[in-house]
């Protein structure tokens, strides 16, 4: 089969200790037997680990953060196509999501450049705290969420919910607290940290389990591929993992994907209790940084999603092997200072 | 008690539950009551093979068995019962 030559722009170059999605996604993609790409590395920072792999990576171009707004993005877009004839993008950071949701029919339209994202309203119903709602509309289990801006509401909800209880940011960190005291300790680290509001979350005692799944936005389910965590880093990141066969899970993963048409890649986490119920804790709207996995479990959710970008027909897979395991490990890369100076002052780095 | 169906044993022992992504080993004996309770064998079955092929008396078989057994139950690697 004649191999397709594409530019697929990538972000999540972080390969750190709480690893982006991006080279997962790119390895993905190298493996495609479908296309030949060409890879334009979208980093915020000067020292995102994917930057320097040269084996990996072909272009680097930095981006303006997500908070400095889409004018800015568009500007830095339009810079970069001129130069690269960018086909897709694919983002990887919750951060930048909602900026390109907006811009998407703006990209596809002057620039030409596909991307495979949720709608805003899918994007916005997952939102950690609409939980409650979510789960009652798609009939899936999830804890009882409470979101609160003030203190003194913890001692209410002692009312509703027991000890311990989880308290969560809007976006991310989640502590265990097992009193009122620990409670009030967490709620304060957590507004520092991401601002108002907290959530309040019942504590659902069990297994960690999760699916990389992939939608069409039109209410099929293209792969799905669950894994257990098996070795937890410091900051609750998976180094160690190994897929599944767990056909109750997969069946709720589908049904979740099926009937909110979501579109694109996306994590699923879920606690699965001792009577072997399953809770949805969050939905991610990205892969994760483990999709990689989903390759070796023979499933290339990036390849079918660049596919369905570009507007071609993808059947979904049927199958995928169990019992094969992901296990992280770190590489020191030696840098010449050059490649540091280039990006660090031009946000470009040719390789 | 029903041994879950996808439970995978190697024939060194080495046993992989795909359901949980637990894997665990077990020595020769474990491995002889679980290749039978895959088979679908009864317990009573399995005893009596207990006691023939490693020389037991009944009551030391039966304790034996039903310590293993419990043991797999906690491991979830038995079919999920309503308690």
């Amino acid at each position: 089969m004649k191999m397709r030559n594409i530019a697929v722009g990538v972000t999540g170059l972080n390969n750190i200790d709480s690893p982006g999605p991006g080279i997962p996604v790119i390895r993905a993609l190298r493996e495609s037997s479908h296309f030949n790409v060409r890879i334009i590395g979208l980093s915020y920072e000067s020292l995102e680990p994917g930057i320097y792999m040269h084996e990996l990576v072909d272009k680097v171009y930095q981006l303006p953060l997500p908070t400095a707004g889409i004018t800015l993005l568009k500007e830095r877009l339009h810079y970069i196509h001129n130069r690269e004839q960018i086909d897709v993008i694919i983002p990887n950071f919750d951060a930048e999501l909602h900026n390109f949701i907006r811009i998407g029919p703006w990209l596809k339209e002057t620039l030409g450049i596909a991307t495979f994202l949720p709608s805003p309203d899918s994007f916005e119903e997952r939102q950690k705290s609409e939980l409650n709602k979510f789960g009652e509309k798609y009939g899936v289990k999830v804890p009882a969420s409470y979101m609160i801006s003030q203190v003194t509401e913890l001692k209410k909800l002692e009312e509703e919910i027991d000890y311990p209880m989880m308290i969560k940011g809007r976006y991310y960190d989640a502590y265990i607290a097992s009193s009122i005291e620990q409670a009030t300790s967490f709620f304060y680290k957590i507004v520092a940290k991401w601002g108002y509001p907290v959530i309040v979350q019942e504590f659902i005692s069990g297994t960690e389990v999760n699916v990389t799944a992939l939608g069409d936005g039109e209410g099929r389910c293209i792969g799905a591929v669950p894994m257990r965590k098996l070795y937890i880093t410091d900051k609750g990141k998976a180094w160690s993992g190994i897929s599944l066969e767990d056909d109750q899970l997969m069946q709720i993963a589908h049904t979740i994907i099926e009937k909110s048409r979501w579109r694109g890649g996306c994590e699923l986490e879920f606690i699965k209790t001792k009577k072997e119920e399953y809770y949805l804790l969050e939905m991610n709207p990205r892969f994760p940084a483990w999709v990689y996995l989903a390759n070796g479990c023979g499933q290339n959710h990036v390849e079918a999603l660049v596919k369905m970008a570009m507007g071609e027909e993808v059947k979904p897979f049927t199958r995928y092997k169990s019992g094969k395991m992901f296990i992280r490990y770190s590489f020191d890369m030696i840098v010449d200072i050059s490649e540091f100076e280039q990006i660090s002052t031009t946000g470009e780095m040719t390789h | 008690m029903n041994i879950r169906k996808n439970i995978a044993i190697s024939e060194n022992g080495f046993i992989f539950n795909p359901l949980t992504g637990d894997s665990f080993t077990v020595n020769e004996t474990g491995l002889f009551i679980l290749r039978r309770l895959k088979e679908g064998e009864s317990h009573e079955t399995i005893m009596k093979a207990l006691q023939d092929e490693f020389e037991l008396d009944a009551n030391s078989a039966e304790i034996d068995l039903n310590d293993f057994l419990s043991m797999l139950k906690s491991y979830q690697l038995t079919e999920y019962e309503d308690a």
